[in-house]
């Protein structure tokens, strides 16, 4: 078992390595978030005042939003690092140092889990320096920020086992496209009851809606659906952690 | 060249969807979440889908300043550029050629713009002649993007540096006045942004023939600022091409 974690902790250290020697390859993905919530929250302000929109803040309704988005486009960014890694022979070279292979992507996972961390403390001190108010208390805001971590495992193993099918880059937009499309059927703009159109039946099946929701309920401190929210998370972890596990057999067969 | 331009994006779906889905996409994403903006007193009409759909004309217009830099810093890289140089080809029709292929996938992405925005509801004040005056300003604004795309591709030499361009390009198209008019932005910094990015002007340049008709200030900033983008790109990758060929 100590052979497993040591070699997890090994990738999860040479993941962090390699991200944090190169600037340009942890900037964008600290910009990105940032991005988003300075457009949204800055630019859309004005939506909050609309009729019904019974959510107390502007900022930390769209501050929810991001977190989850940033969270789970770390997991896609470490799926990346997995398809370059298996790309260059690196992922080959792992796979005959680590006995029990599922320590790679446990790796990834760690070092994905760990590169949120600084993400986290970025967008929410810009978020808090900005202006945004939070209701919730410490507990609400441990499960809100719980349930963006499982968002980050979750498309993390998704990524995986795109990643460890491909085992090339070009799979990125594979990757990345689902992830963001999907985010974006969720109430990202309004809540859930304000949607209209084709927009409304979509978000109430989207997973990530209940997600986001309960995220927001939490920023709140008036916890709604929380069960539902990481019934979710964990029900999608199971799945793509199967996924990921049938991508790794994939790359072991492939040699 | 610019039917060898048409002819590989005709051949590279690839390429040219994503451009052209990704902008509908983003238009359905924000018109079913943020229909309830029309509700805020002052919003200068009740369909958020007329509103929307100006923005998304730029959208595809500036995702396609990828499409024309990739091609020719494909051309650089695979050596075909080289090739085309020791031809007695002028440079202007070197250019000119690149374009052709973006100037008219601009034309058709306006039309199915056009067609979907029927399609869903959207009106459009200005009528047919609008219609035209639409695909005038948006085939000038594809070869101001384009020339940019052009640019970048010149004196990198590499498709790897044009795609960089993208997070550039999402943040001109955010930090502009296209989810909510310029008046109605609450955040000073935010309508400062907006108002100093030319890319608002263009916006609402189309913006205007769908919800006012003819609003001579909103076109005349429009096609002012296409022009000047249009001239300064081509120029500076005019000048970019001759230094790569003097290179070469």
């Amino acid at each position: 078992m100590s052979g497993y974690l040591s070699s997890a902790m090994g990738i999860s250290w040479r993941y962090l390595h390699n991200l944090y020697t190169r600037p340009s390859m942890f900037i964008p993905s600290l910009l990105f978030p940032l991005f988003f919530l300075a457009a949204f929250a800055g630019g859309l302000s004005a939506v909050g005042d609309s009729p019904n929109f019974d959510y107390y803040d502007f900022t930390a309704f769209q501050f929810c939003f991001v977190l989850l988005q940033a969270s789970a486009l770390a997991g896609v960014f470490a799926g990346f690092s997995i398809a370059g890694d298996f790309e260059q022979g690196m992922g080959r070279r792992m796979m005959l140092a680590t006995r029990h292979r599922s320590a790679i992507v446990l790796g990834y996972a760690i070092g994905a889990a760990a590169r949120l961390g600084v993400t986290w403390v970025v967008i929410t001190g810009v978020a808090l320096l900005g202006g945004m108010q939070v209701s919730g208390g410490g507990l609400d805001l441990a499960g809100m920020y719980s349930l963006a971590l499982l968002s980050n495992v979750a498309a993390l193993l998704f990524s995986a086992g795109i990643a460890l099918r491909f085992r090339s880059l070009q799979a990125g937009p594979l990757m990345q496209m689902p992830v963001f499309i999907i985010l974006f059927l969720a109430p990202v703009y309004v809540p859930q009851a304000l949607l209209t159109g084709w927009i409304e039946p979509v978000a109430s099946v989207n997973p990530l809606t209940a997600l986001l929701n309960a995220a927001r309920s939490l920023m709140a401190g008036e916890p709604t659906g929380i069960l539902a929210a990481y019934a979710v998370a964990f029900l999608m972890i199971l799945l793509f952690g199967l996924w990921a596990i049938s991508g790794l057999r994939r790359a072991e067969a492939a040699g | 060249m610019a039917g060898r331009s048409v002819v590989r994006l005709v051949r590279q779906p690839a390429a040219v969807v994503p451009s052209v889905i990704f902008p509908l996409f983003l238009l359905a994403v924000n018109t079913g979440g943020l229909n309830t903006a029309t509700q805020i007193p002052g919003f200068p009409t009740d369909s958020y889908i007329t509103f929307a759909l100006g923005f998304t004309f730029i959208q595809a217009a500036i995702f396609s300043t990828m499409n024309a830099g990739q091609a020719l810093a494909q051309d650089i890289e695979n050596g075909f550029f080289s090739r085309l140089v020791l031809t007695p080809m002028r440079p202007s029709a070197l250019m000119a050629g690149q374009l052709a292929g973006l100037v008219m996938l601009g034309q058709m992405q306006a039309l199915l713009y056009i067609a979907v925005g029927y399609a869903t509801g959207a009106e459009f004040e200005a009528g047919l002649a609008g219609i035209v005056v639409l695909a005038v300003l948006v085939s000038i604004i594809s070869v101001g993007f384009g020339g940019i795309g052009l640019i970048m591709a010149l004196r990198t030499g590499s498709g790897e540096a044009v795609q960089g361009m993208f997070p550039l390009m999402f943040v001109l198209l955010f930090f502009s006045s296209m989810a909510l008019p310029r008046d109605l932005i609450e955040q000073d910094w935010f309508r400062f942004l907006a108002t100093i990015n030319p890319v608002s002007y263009l916006i609402e340049a189309i913006r205007s023939l769908m919800i006012t008709g003819w609003d001579p200030e909103a076109l005349g900033l429009g096609f002012g600022i296409a022009i000047v983008l249009a001239v300064v790109t081509i120029t500076i990758a005019a000048f970019s091409l001759r230094g790569r060929m003097l290179k070469k």
